[in-house]
């Protein structure tokens, strides 16, 4: 059902993260996530120049249903937050991939991908939530 | 898993997420919760309402146990099909639960109520219907689809028998009607114009079908949520329970004091609480900040004290944050609340918020 991007890491709060060739990495929610929150209606952004902790709250999403916690995945500081969620926070249910993308940070020390989930580990979470 | 409706196929069939609601699973939503609101305040969505406790009352003396059972006085209701919104309450002045009564005939009154409190309502009307010698019938074998927006009248009066359909299109608001083996009334629950119709429950998916095939929105407890909010409707354990009165809860233009002499289950509760200079208000709030209005934060108003929201969400036709609130007696327009850990400004405002597609507040 799930089509995971391959090219992403993931984790198991249902982010995604993508290493960018100038060494900053992009962080969403997937898309499992968007559809079980629903139309979202507000996104709190972190301030750009931001250090945060690996697992801090990084940003809120709410839908018409709850509001959500965004974790920082990994340590390390925020270059850049996605503006466009703040007028049109439906780019993450459209497009949570893509141009719903919620933060770039700049990692505090090296990728530690065994602390990450690859595609089909991230797909087996799935599989075993919707058990 | 919970009761299911006559209709959870056809949900399961249309793509819905299912989730449990007062011990029913239910359809919160199909697609996009926002456009099914949208479809009810532009064009024509339909509801689900199956779960609702459908209570048939039989007897000469009906009327009477009404009148005692209920703070809105069905002595109102005089011309067949009339239907009145009342609160019952216990002896306290709490709310046991809200409620549509139709008036049938003068044996026969009918009462739609929650499906969350099904079970003490029916304790507690049959304990007083003995006294009455009233019969207290529960209708499980009927559905009720509720089909709500500007054009859902027309859209779903084809599937009404010729021999009622024209009568069912005049009914007035919050009138109701046999129409064969239907019972058709002009009452909702979404700020807009539609009906409720009962059905037996073996006809409720031919009906879906059909109202489908004609371009009406199935529409999840999500929207349904959303519409009741910005037409400043209660909702049972949110605005009102048993802890709290209708005169907290902005209901209490449903208390019939008059005649004096009635004597209704809560009455000398409320007579006490009437005049009480600290009765809390009941407003609506639309935020003024960036953020969500979610039920049970907390109010702050400098100099008079604390409050609550009651319900709060987002307002897909505003498109801005609204709620419902009790907060302390004075006379002031702005509050903070305590929206995830930020205190965040909200304005007071008249309700309703939306009504009949038009926005009603300043924003």
């Amino acid at each position: 059902m799930n089509d995971l991007p391959g090219d992403l890491l993931y984790t198991s709060e249902h982010e995604w993260l993508r290493r960018e060739d100038d060494g900053t990495v992009t962080v969403g929610i997937t898309d499992h996530a968007q559809a079980a929150l629903g139309d979202l209606v507000y996104v709190e952004l972190p301030e750009a120049g931001q250090d945060l902790d690996d697992g801090s709250d990084m940003a809120v999403v709410e839908s018409v249903k709850a509001a959500s916690d965004v974790y920082a995945p990994i340590s390390g500081t925020v270059v850049e937050v996605n503006e466009l969620l703040n007028e049109d926070p439906e780019r993450i249910n459209s497009d949570p991939y893509g141009d719903g993308w919620i933060v770039k940070l700049k990692p505090a020390d090296p990728i530690d991908e065994a602390s990450l989930l690859t595609p089909d580990d991230y797909q087996e979470l799935l599989d075993r939530e919707a058990g | 898993m919970g009761s299911k409706t006559a209709l959870f196929d056809k949900h399961v069939e249309a793509g819905a997420r299912i989730v449990d609601f007062g011990g029913w699973d239910m359809p919160l939503n199909y697609g996009s919760q926002k456009e099914e609101h949208h479809a009810v305040r532009n064009r024509a969505g339909m509801f689900d309402v199956s779960h609702m406790t459908i209570v048939d009352l039989h007897g000469d003396k009906v009327r009477d146990l009404l009148r005692y059972l209920l703070a809105n006085d069905v002595a109102k209701l005089q011309s067949q099909g009339k239907a009145l919104y009342s609160c019952m309450l216990k002896d306290t002045g709490g709310v046991v639960d809200d409620l549509i009564v139709y008036f049938l005939d003068e044996s026969f009154f009918r009462l739609i109520m929650n499906a969350a409190t099904r079970d003490k309502d029916l304790v507690w009307i049959r304990q007083l219907a003995k006294g009455y010698d009233v019969t207290v019938r529960e209708r499980a074998d009927l559905a009720m689809i509720a089909v709500q927006g500007p054009n859902s009248r027309e859209l779903a009066a084809p599937s009404i028998d010729d021999a009622w359909r024209d009568q069912a299109l005049v009914l007035k608001p919050f009138t109701g009607m046999h129409a064969g083996e239907l019972f058709v009334a002009r009452t909702g629950y979404t700020g807009e114009d539609g009906w409720e119709v009962i059905m037996p429950a073996a006809q409720a998916a031919r009906f879906w079908d059909r109202w489908l095939a004609t371009g009406v929105v199935p529409c999840g407890l999500g929207a349904r949520d959303t519409l009741r909010l910005e037409a400043a409707m209660s909702l049972y354990g949110n605005e009102m329970d048993e802890t709290v009165s209708p005169l907290e809860s902005g209901l209490g233009w449903t208390i019939a004091w008059q005649p004096l002499e009635r004597d209704f289950i809560g009455r000398a509760a409320l007579e006490a609480l009437r005049n009480e200079p600290t009765l809390r208000r009941f407003v609506g709030l639309l935020l003024e900040d960036r953020g969500v209005l979610r039920a049970h934060q907390r109010i702050i108003v400098d100099g008079f004290g604390e409050g609550e929201v009651t319900s709060g969400g987002y307002s897909p036709t505003i498109g801005r944050s609204i709620g419902l609130a009790r907060i302390p007696a004075g006379e002031y327009s702005r509050a903070k609340v305590e929206v995830r850990g930020k205190l965040l400004t909200v304005r007071i405002v008249k309700t309703p918020f939306v009504r009949n597609g038009k926005i009603l507040i300043d924003t």
